[in-house]
């Protein structure tokens, strides 16, 4: 403790005329505790109170914060000062639209992706408001669930080798929300159909495996494992179409 | 600037107001949702207990129905509910919960055969049926007679939530985030949208709408120990109570949860008793079952909350450089079960405190987490004093929880109240044409630009946003928390008013260009003193103590005076105190007031004698 910490942040308004994108740098005191949520507001609230930068829950459950931080990136919320050096470079995740300083519009590429991908549950079931719920085993809804604690905060995708290299690579987030569609009985969605959404270059074979998104994931979501799944997947669909019978 | 003109135009996209929207799109009217941030970062994801709904699948379960989920929220409520509106609500929450599951929620379902559970640090056996197998299951919460919470985990906001935007997306729910609200467009008659600065350039835009829902979630942020995310800060609360003409209802009745983690203020569930989890103290030993004999732990929030304070106050909390606080103890329900059913609350054990909850006690004390009160509807959502302005969630006072809400009734509430306030939209929409004046339009764009330009250039002084900002919130934290008593509260009062009067003074340090959030601040901050003033006013005229409202000075519940709904309204813009109106808790009884069964508080019952001298 004790220490002094120097910020080099990213500083850049698109909006403001003659505002250049540049680093900027801002000393503060550690205290105990402190998170890059608290440091950051206190930057903002007694240094520059024009610094903008995104949090909401600050409990690490929404995803908002994402951020480079001293390169990598991570949730600003949930890293602590002491876990960095005294000298930490925040930058805002690339890939995403730059707002200005740390902030990203994640919103719009997020919601692009939900409908690339057609992220919600396809059936042609109607819902019976008297009828009992259909049954689901325990253990797959548990299934289901450790991959749909994916929080949306865009770490993947900004430490995501494709998705630097090209601009329609679908990443990690939109293959593992095909990947839990895939495992729920509930979506009527067929192999074919998957490989329509993700059965080329922008998806699951662009994937060059490096897996920076299984590295960054601040949920530590196993996308390896579900990479890896639907390429073997989307493999075995590509050659079934070649077979004698396939359509 | 840029015009929008929607069908339905709901101001905020988390549960509530995207239920609504898909409600409205389902019908095939136009829904556009404003966000302050990507739907998906809404505070109902954050959410991670559960949902109450009387499904009656788990054995711990059996014998639920609608009727005793009514009775444990009316008991809850401290009689402070409209019964009328518990009623919609309990009988409507099990087809709801069916409906999240056909759209795609992972509940948690029955595991047929034996388990174990905990309670009180004890373990207890027992055996699921296998004919229930696969249905949706339940586990226990504070202030029920019945396991009644459906979970996924303890990240049930998150996948409710996630299921609910995928729904939106699919029904083409258009969502607007990073645009905040600025103000209501109306002619104090009928509510015609909302002017809303965009946070991506700075921009002001106008929205037009037939139907404007107000589904921002709470207004914990005025405090300044919150569970709260940032956003809820109830910009749009001061947006509603500066319309003159719509009322907040029972702004006193704020909820304290009693395990936020010490400090950080981050919330850990209420699961983590309801699976079997203890409160200790000082020497490690437990309390709650000294005070409960009967609920122990599982008490409603407000009295599990005020025994811990008292508690606190005999010398029993353990110190430490952030005030002193008790410990959480779930090291008994195993590894497994922590790192399983208890996930979030493990990571942010480990995150944020550096704590492993297997092995070690997690530092714990009362932290303000739910507003009760809110945007006053009647039963159909609809908002007091305007028309074409509705209420849905936790922004509303719609109002089920009264002066305590349960557990898990308010997850439930989001979906619910979305469903049944939506399709009440939806028959207003096929009867509604589109009024709107330009001269209203251009008069509210222009204030609100007024208002921009004087921040701007300090042309009202120089006051500092953020200085001014953590005034408001300490006058509420020191005035107006757990116990409540005459002086606090006029203390707190006197100083709400001058920091309202300061607010009026801000001027921006920075130069307010594009998404400047030292703007957006200041634009809300005079009306989230209002807000502020509205609880403290409101709890220093209440004098009773029900539910979370305790006064020490008046320790009873006094249904014979008091078995009412404050109704807060800004009648002047230079007014310094709301004006406070009254009305009856509630047209029907279904149940007559009576004990609680837990809490210990005492009753001035409906036909007692009058005090001399008093009236209400």
């Amino acid at each position: 403790m004790d220490r002094t910490l120097k910020f080099n942040i990213f500083r850049y308004n698109p909006v403001a005329q003659g505002s250049a994108p540049r680093m900027e740098t801002f000393v503060l005191p550690e205290i105990p505790s402190m998170t890059l949520f608290i440091a950051l507001n206190q930057i903002r609230e007694e240094q520059d109170p024009s610094l903008q930068f995104d949090f909401c829950c600050r409990a690490g459950i929404c995803g908002a914060c994402g951020m480079l931080i001293n390169g990598r990136p991570g949730l600003a919320c949930k890293t602590k000062t002491r876990d960095l050096p005294d000298e930490i470079t925040l930058l805002p995740l690339p890939v995403f639209k730059l707002v200005g300083d740390l902030s990203v519009d994640t919103g719009s590429w997020f919601r692009e992706m939900y409908a690339r991908v057609g992220s919600w549950i396809h059936s042609d079931k109607e819902f019976d408001p008297q009828a009992e719920e259909e049954r689901m085993d325990n253990a797959l809804a548990n299934e289901i669930y450790e991959l749909e604690r994916c929080v949306e905060c865009g770490c993947c995708v900004a430490g995501c080798g494709t998705a630097r290299m090209r601009r329609d690579f679908l990443g990690a987030v939109a293959l593992n929300r095909i990947a839990r569609f895939a495992l729920d009985p509930r979506d009527q969605r067929t192999d074919r159909d998957y490989f329509e959404i993700i059965g080329d270059d922008n998806g699951i074979f662009g994937c060059m495996g490096l897996l920076g998104c299984e590295d960054v994931c601040p949920k530590e979501l196993p996308l390896q494992d579900q990479l890896g799944f639907l390429r073997r997947k989307m493999g075995l669909t590509a050659i079934r179409r070649f077979l004698p019978g396939a359509k | 600037m840029q015009t929008f003109v929607t069908d339905l135009l709901c101001i905020g996209a988390g549960l509530a107001g995207e239920r609504v929207a898909i409600e409205a799109a389902g019908a095939g009217f136009d829904a556009i949702c404003l966000s302050i941030v990507p739907a998906r970062r809404s505070h109902s994801s954050a959410a991670q207990g559960g949902m109450q709904a009387a499904l009656g699948n788990s054995v711990m379960g059996e014998g639920d129905s609608p009727d005793v989920h009514f009775m444990d929220t009316v008991k809850g409520s401290d009689w402070g509910c409209d019964q009328e509106v518990a009623r919609i609500f309990c009988d409507n929450a099990p087809i709801a919960m069916r409906q999240m599951a056909h759209w795609g929620v992972p509940w948690n379902r029955v595991v047929a055969g034996k388990s174990f559970y905990y309670k009180g640090g004890e373990r207890f056996e027992k055996y699921e049926k296998p004919e229930k197998e696969g249905l949706i299951t339940a586990r226990a919460f504070g202030g029920t007679a019945k396991w009644r919470t459906c979970y996924t985990s303890d990240g049930t906001g998150h996948t409710v939530l996630y299921t609910m935007d995928n729904r939106a997306a699919q029904l083409g729910v258009a969502v607007h985030d990073k645009t905040e609200m600025v103000s209501l467009i109306h002619d104090g008659g009928r509510c015609m949208g909302a002017v809303a600065r965009c946070l991506k350039t700075g921009e002001l835009r106008v929205y037009l709408a037939k139907a404007t829902v107000i589904a921002a979630g709470g207004f914990g942020r005025v405090y300044r120990e919150s569970t709260n995310a940032v956003i809820c800060d109830g910009g749009a609360h001061a947006a509603v109570l500066d319309t003159g003409v719509v009322p907040l209802g029972n702004m006193e009745a704020v909820q304290f949860h009693p395990t936020g983690i010490v400090p950080t203020y981050i919330l850990v569930t209420e699961g983590c008793r309801g699976d079997g989890g203890t409160l200790l103290d000082v020497n490690q030993e437990r309390f709650m079952h000294i005070y409960e004999p009967d609920k122990a732990e599982l008490a409603s929030r407000d009295v599990v909350s005020r025994w811990m304070m008292h508690h606190i106050r005999q010398g029993k909390g353990v110190q430490s450089p952030y005030g002193q606080h008790l410990w959480l103890d779930i090291r008994h329900l195993g590894e497994e079960h922590i790192r399983v059913k208890l996930r979030e609350v493990d990571e942010i054990c480990q995150n944020f405190l550096g704590v492993d909850p297997v092995h070690s006690l997690i530092p714990v004390k009362p932290v303000q987490h739910y507003s009760m009160g809110g945007v006053r509807t009647d039963k159909d959502g609809a908002a007091y004093g305007l028309a074409g302005l509705f209420s849905a969630g936790e922004a509303a006072c719609w109002d089920m929880h009264g002066f305590n809400r349960l557990g898990g009734n308010s997850l439930a509430e989001t979906v619910v109240a979305g469903g049944v306030i939506g399709s009440k939209i939806v028959e207003y929409l096929k009867g509604a044409s589109a009024q709107y004046s330009t001269a209203v339009v251009a008069d509210r764009v222009a204030r609100d630009q007024e208002r921009i330009r004087r921040l701007t250039a300090g042309a009202d002084g120089d006051e500092d946003v953020y200085k001014v900002r953590a005034a408001m919130q300490d006058a509420l934290q020191d005035g107006v928390h757990i116990f409540r008593n005459q002086g606090g509260l006029e203390r707190a009062v006197a100083t709400l008013q001058e920091v309202h009067a300061r607010a009026r003074r801000i001027g921006l340090k920075s130069d307010g260009v594009g998404a400047n959030p030292e703007l957006a601040l200041a634009l809300k901050l005079p009306g989230q003193v209002r807000l502020a003033l509205c609880v403290a006013y409101g709890a220093l005229m209440r004098t009773e103590s029900r539910g979370s409202h305790a006064r020490e000075d008046f320790p009873e519940r006094n249904d014979r005076d008091w078995l009412t709904r404050t109704l807060a309204t800004w009648k002047n813009p230079g007014d310094d105190l709301p004006t406070l109106d009254y009305e009856p808790a509630t047209r029907t009884f279904e149940i007559p007031p009576g004990e609680r069964g837990y809490g210990g508080g005492k009753i001035i019952p409906m036909d007692g004698a009058a005090q001399p001298g008093k009236e209400n």
